[in-house]
């Protein structure tokens, strides 16, 4: 029997989470001896208080969204991708190519060039732990990890041996063509007669994440794939039962995984660092983890817990500037976040799920 | 070829190297062993590092450090303990979260303490571990062969990295030989069997997750009083995946941990060398060394080289069912 | 008699997990040095009391006594100090260990292995001779057969100094003549004074070794007999509450033309061990060809492999077209193209998602459906349509589609499977353990479906270890046993008798 309605399950469970979590990034505030509600204050001001601080926390939203739409697409088939870091580096490298030495006429047929490539990069590197998942039982959180570690070698080495301009000491591409510049959101919006700030990050790639959200929730709640893909995920002898092919799955579900992962370079290095730079990821790919997590690996669910984390992103870097935290105080929210919305989650599950059933009891 | 002058130096490094992948590595060994998957392994060595690091720079003792630095690895192996084992969480995911929040808290607090950007001051005296000589190892470097062997590459290590070696053959000891050891392997295999046998499965795999912590303690804190003379942000840099990587090519067993600990030493004791090897012309370049012990360790997940078989409760929390 | 007390008593034991109420008030006696069966369906609450009782759950009322003295049993450590031993159903051994290992495991002396286990070798060798429970002590786990490692069960418990032994479902994996070896043990132990409660759901059993039984329905404890006292019928009466239907009614099969021919068909399992060792059957339009067994001698690799759900050799011909075996084009997707239906084994982890609702499972299988689809997306609605048409057929309660499948009863779950899978109207129906945990009321429903599938001139196939059903249903029936077929017999010319002996593997049984 379900024990308690899905409202609780959907909204009340994470929200709780998320207030242990914010709760204990408090206690840890005062614990350094800052004003948590000064802190507050400063974040959102600094994230959400004018279109710079917006244009951040949007830029940083929308890696968030592709690496946790990557986290939660693989999570719908039981699988853990903890190798979004090291697909993205990979999709990283797949822009890079296609902005350097293909001569795009327009910054769109770049954007599709870039977009599919970079696709293709994450999606390669994901296929071979998904293999091995498939066909040779390899667990694929161990081996997703591994591939993180030799993308990131494989990166430093095309960086510094290949990819380098002669005679530059920094490990990293040469700037990309300017028919590869991505229109930022103050370009797109100026036409609207809305003005945004010219400094921030955020580009057109947030359209492309937003539209990923919804093409993964098709996928996932209306296709026969995403039919697939769940049943594989709940059972899968169930699977087999139904003769939905558990190698099959397996792959295609980490080629979409890795897929997204990739395509999150889009925004990092084609739309903000116009450069292949070496740990041009920054841990987003982590961050997916705790993205999905949040969203309980729904897309809309998804798309709302990478705005929170382009918030916590922006707002971490702002506080960072202004005082004497530093931005570490992201990373300790981010591992609260997971650990209670993960991890514990049965620790808030429990005992709501006793509060409900006595509940029920009362009312029958 | 090269000779013996040239190899001792690489293999002493190796030694050195090998010494917190071992250790981390042990602690992933006890943990798996009982059934619970640990890849914060590299979390709990980062903040036994920093706590280690921090206390010995403040009390001048190491020995005050390695208390600190074992305390606070087993609070987070705590953390796990209450996530994995009483919660029923999902131990990776766990596992992710502890690695982020050490790397995060270690920060925040190195700030809050020193103000030096994230790091400890530098640790000098009895802040630090220091050599120690073995016996007659003076009088004996002028046999040849041997003697360089013995007074340069066995001796004139911290204490610390004795422990890590003896901890091999006690480990297996502990494993195989006594009850302790029985029940633990049992309870990563099958739960309810221990259950059943009247033995409490949450009280073993808290014990083998307190030792995980113990274990990660100890390697933290070599990292930081004893190879390197204080903390600086994200230290380990990989060291507890490398560890991880190791226990798997080990296939969970204490004595193939040691000789695949000393491989991956040995991988970063050359890359840390030599940028670029030529091997009869054919140059390797430094991040394959980087990138072997993973290529390695998923090829041997892969199981073209011998299978990797897990202990079959890995991972799952125990509940109790008919 | 009356001024021994009682070897273990309870007295009003209560247990609910959330809202389901498994034992209800439950009072037992059992009196030293007999064995007591405790009988009932399955999911009748007897597993949960013996687990109480061993302290693997805590009762949310009543309470114990053992040797006439109240004890609180917190936990197995408490049951074991108690004198009391438990042989699960499913063993509770780790497979790398030695039977050795296993044997003290909890039960060491001392912190180090070695004398304890000198010790439990010396021990082993004496119960060996004293109640035939041979085990080669050094042998592992995971490579010696059920027989054995029940009987590693039984020495864990032994070795503990058990008074009073449980055994849950103790026959369920066992040929006849090991449950008779079983017996002979059990025997042995009552000379020797043990007490021993046995759980089954099995009436022969009962009426076979015990001496007094207890009956128990939907978590209530019915009755307690002398078994000397009653007979076969009485205690099926108390376990399902009214009289039993043992003969379907069914017309006399009209066999059609052949649908399908099995040829020399092996298949290994996952560990590569052959499991089916050469089957050679054939079935034709309009029958029904039941399989019976004991679970575990390839029947249920049988019903896989013809449902696609795991490769085979040999040759499978289905109206005159042979299917693939192995590979592309031998998965679930391809038989059900082929016209073939499947109630599976396992409706829980096979029939449906458990977490999916009603139409979301009325669809599962079959998604492919042209009518469930448009291009590569599902139309929701039709798949509504389809499971409220189906509900009201099958008269599923709650008749509501957007119902998780876990939220309805096993009678309606399966009912729920059996609808999607007739209502494809196949030319051939495989159906594993149609009944298996489902309520008496919805047994007759599935039984009345199944023929009348027949009826309409489909081929079915039903694979049971419930010989009843086996005889109620079949038209011809089949025996396998370690992974061949002992031959076949008619319903109306044999019995339950040469039956079992069959399905012991004693071919030359009386025809």
């Amino acid at each position: 029997m379900d024990k308690m309605p899905k409202w609780a399950d959907v909204v009340l469970i994470p929200l709780i989470s998320l207030i242990l979590a914010a709760a204990l990034s408090a206690l840890v505030i005062l614990g350094i001896g800052e004003d948590p509600v000064a802190a507050v204050k400063m974040m959102v001001s600094g994230a959400l208080g004018s279109t710079y601080g917006w244009g951040y926390t949007l830029y940083y939203a929308t890696n968030f969204m592709f690496t946790g739409l990557a986290v939660a697409v693989a999570f719908h088939a039981r699988l853990f991708n903890i190798g979004g870091e090291g697909q993205a580096m990979l999709g990283g490298l797949g822009v890079a190519l296609m902005c350097l030495y293909v001569p795009w006429p327009h910054w769109s047929l770049a954007l599709i060039g870039a977009t599919t490539l970079a696709a293709l990069f994450g999606a390669a590197w994901a296929m071979i732990p998904a293999w091995l998942q498939a066909k040779r039982g390899s667990h694929i959180v161990i081996t997703t990890i591994m591939f993180n570690f030799i993308a990131s070698a494989v990166l430093n080495y095309v960086l510094v041996n290949l990819m380098r301009p002669k005679g530059s000491m920094d490990p990293a591409t040469a700037r990309f063509p300017e028919a590869a510049h991505l229109p930022t959101l103050h370009d797109l919006l100026a036409p609207l007669g809305i003005s945004f700030s010219k400094a921030a990050p955020a580009n057109v790639s947030l359209l492309v994440a937003v539209a990923a959200c919804i093409l993964v929730w098709l996928l996932i709640w209306r296709t026969r794939l995403g039919y697939e893909i769940r049943a594989y995920g709940h059972s899968e002898t169930g699977a087999l039962y139904a003769g939905i092919s558990p190698v099959k799955i397996t792959m295609i579900t980490m080629l979409i995984s890795g897929g997204l992962a990739g395509m999150m370079a889009i925004n990092n290095v084609m739309g903000e660092a116009e450069r292949l730079v070496l740990n041009a990821t920054e841990g987003a790919g982590f961050i997916g983890i705790a993205v999905a997590l949040m969203g309980r690996s729904h897309p809309f669910g998804v798309f709302l817990a990478a705005i929170l984390f382009g918030f916590l992103y922006q707002g971490g870097a702002e506080l960072a500037l202004w005082t004497s935290i530093p931005r570490e105080l992201i990373v300790v929210i981010q591992a609260l976040v997971i650990l209670f919305t993960g991890a514990l989650d049965n620790m808030v599950r429990m005992p709501l799920e006793k509060l409900f059933l006595s509940l029920r009891r009362a009312r029958t | 070829m090269m000779d013996l002058m040239t190899l001792i130096p690489v293999l002493d490094s190796t030694i050195r190297l090998s010494t917190p992948l071992l250790l981390a590595c042990l602690a992933g060994l006890f943990s798996e062993r009982a059934g619970v998957f640990d890849i914060g392994l590299e979390g709990k060595m980062l903040m036994a590092a920093f706590f280690s690091a921090a206390i010995a720079s403040v009390t001048g003792s190491v020995w005050l450090g390695l208390l600190a630095g074992i305390a606070s690895s087993m609070v987070l192996a705590g953390l796990h303990g209450l996530a994995s084992i009483t919660f029923r969480g999902n131990q990776l995911i766990s596992g992710v979260a502890i690695n982020f929040l050490a790397a995060g808290i270690t920060v925040l607090i190195a700030q809050h303490w020193f103000h030096q950007g994230g790091r400890t001051p530098s640790l000098i005296g009895a802040g630090r571990f220091s050599p120690i000589e073995l016996p007659l190892a003076g009088p004996l470097s002028g046999v040849p062969v041997l003697g360089p062997v013995y007074s340069d590459l066995l001796s004139g290590h911290s204490v610390l990295v004795y422990i890590a070696f003896l901890a091999v053959p006690a480990t297996w000891w502990v494993l195989y030989r006594t009850r302790f050891g029985l029940r633990l392997r049992a309870v990563g295999e099958n739960p309810a069997a221990v259950d059943t046998s009247g033995v409490s499965v949450v009280g073993m795999r808290y014990a083998a997750v307190a030792i995980c912590g113990l274990l990660c303690g100890i390697a933290g804190a070599y990292l930081a009083t004893a190879l390197q003379a204080g903390f600086v942000k994200d230290m380990t840099a990989g060291r507890g995946f490398i560890a991880l990587a190791a226990l798997i090519f080990a296939k969970w067993r204490p004595w193939h941990a040691m000789w695949a600990c000393l491989l991956f030493g040995f991988l970063q004791a050359v890359a840390l060398r030599y940028q670029n090897i030529d091997i009869g012309g054919v140059v390797i370049p430094v991040q394959v060394m980087d990138a072997l012990p993973y290529i390695l360790t998923v090829v041997i997940l892969a199981g073209f080289v011998g299978k990797a078989i897990p202990p079959r409760a890995g991972g799952e929390p125990y509940v109790k069912e008919r | 008699m009356s001024d021994t007390s009682p070897a273990i008593e309870l007295r009003g034991i209560s247990k609910a997990f959330g809202p389901v109420q498994a034992n209800k008030d439950i009072s037992i006696r059992v009196m030293p040095g007999t064995i007591h069966g405790i009988i009932g369906e399955n999911g009748a609450g007897k597993s949960t009391l013996m687990s109480i009782l061993y302290g693997f759950y805590k009762a949310d009322a009543g309470e114990v006594f053992i040797n006439g003295r109240k004890t609180e049993i917190p936990d197995s450590q408490a049951a074991i100090s108690a004198g009391i031993g438990m042989v699960f159903q499913h063993f509770k051994l780790v497979e790398t260990f030695t039977v050795l290992e296993n044997v003290i495991l909890g039960a060491e002396e001392g912190r180090l292995l070695r004398p304890s286990l000198a010790r439990a070798r010396k021990v082993l060798a004496e119960l060996a001779v004293e109640y035939e429970l041979n085990v080669d002590p050094d042998a592992r786990i995971d490579q010696i057969g059920v027989g054995m490692q029940q009987r590693v069960e039984i020495l864990k418990a032994l070795y503990r100094q058990a008074d009073i032994l449980i055994l849950d479902e103790p026959t369920g994996v066992l040929t006849p003549p090991e449950a008779d070896h079983l017996f002979r043990i059990l025997d042995n132990l009552r000379a020797e004074g043990k007490t021993i409660i046995l759980i089954t759901h099995k009436l022969r059993e009962i009426m076979d070794i015990t001496d007094t039984v207890s009956v128990m329905r939907r978590g209530e404890m019915t009755a307690t007999v002398k078994t000397a006292e009653t007979t076969p019928e009485e205690l099926a009466e108390l376990m399902v509450g009214r009289k039993v239907l043992l003969r379907v009614d069914k017309a006399p099969a009209t066999p059609g033309k052949m649908v399908l021919e099995v040829k020399n068909l092996r298949v290994r399992d996952d560990q590569r061990v052959e499991r089916v060792k050469g089957v050679d059957l054939n079935l034709r339009a309009g029958e029904i060809l039941g399989i019976a067994g004991v679970a575990g001698n390839g029947q249920s690799e049988l019903l896989e492999v013809l449902g696609g759900m795991r490769p085979a050799t040999g040759t499978v011909t289905l109206n005159g077209t042979t299917l693939k075996l192995e590979g592309r084009g031998s998965d679930g997707q391809s038989r059900r193209a082929a016209g073939i239906a499947h109630v599976p084994e396992d409706r829980q982890r096979e029939g449906l998602i458990m977490e999916f609702h009603a139409w979301e499972n009325v669809a599962f299988g079959y998604h492919h459906d042209p009518a469930f689809c448009r291009g590569p997306l599902m139309v929701n609605a039709a798949l509504v349509r389809d499971t409220e048409a189906k509900m009201e057929k099958f008269d599923v309660r709650p008749p509501d589609p957007a119902l998780a499948a876990k939220n309805f009863s096993g009678g309606n779950q399966q009912k729920i499977v059996v609808a999607r899978e007739i209502e494809r109207n196949p030319d051939l129906l495989l159906v594993g353990q149609p009944t298996r945990g489902v309520d008496i009321g919805a047994i007759e429903f599935i039984h009345k479906q199944i023929v009348a599938l027949r009826d309409q001139g489909a081929a079915v196939l039903l694979v049971s270890v419930e010989l009843d059903e086996i005889l109620a249903l079949s038209d011809r029936i089949a025996v396998m046993f370690d992974g061949r077929l002992m031959g076949e017999r008619l319903p109306d010319q044999t019995d339950e008798r040469e039956l079992g002996l069959l399905m012991a593997g004693v071919s030359g049984a009386a025809a």
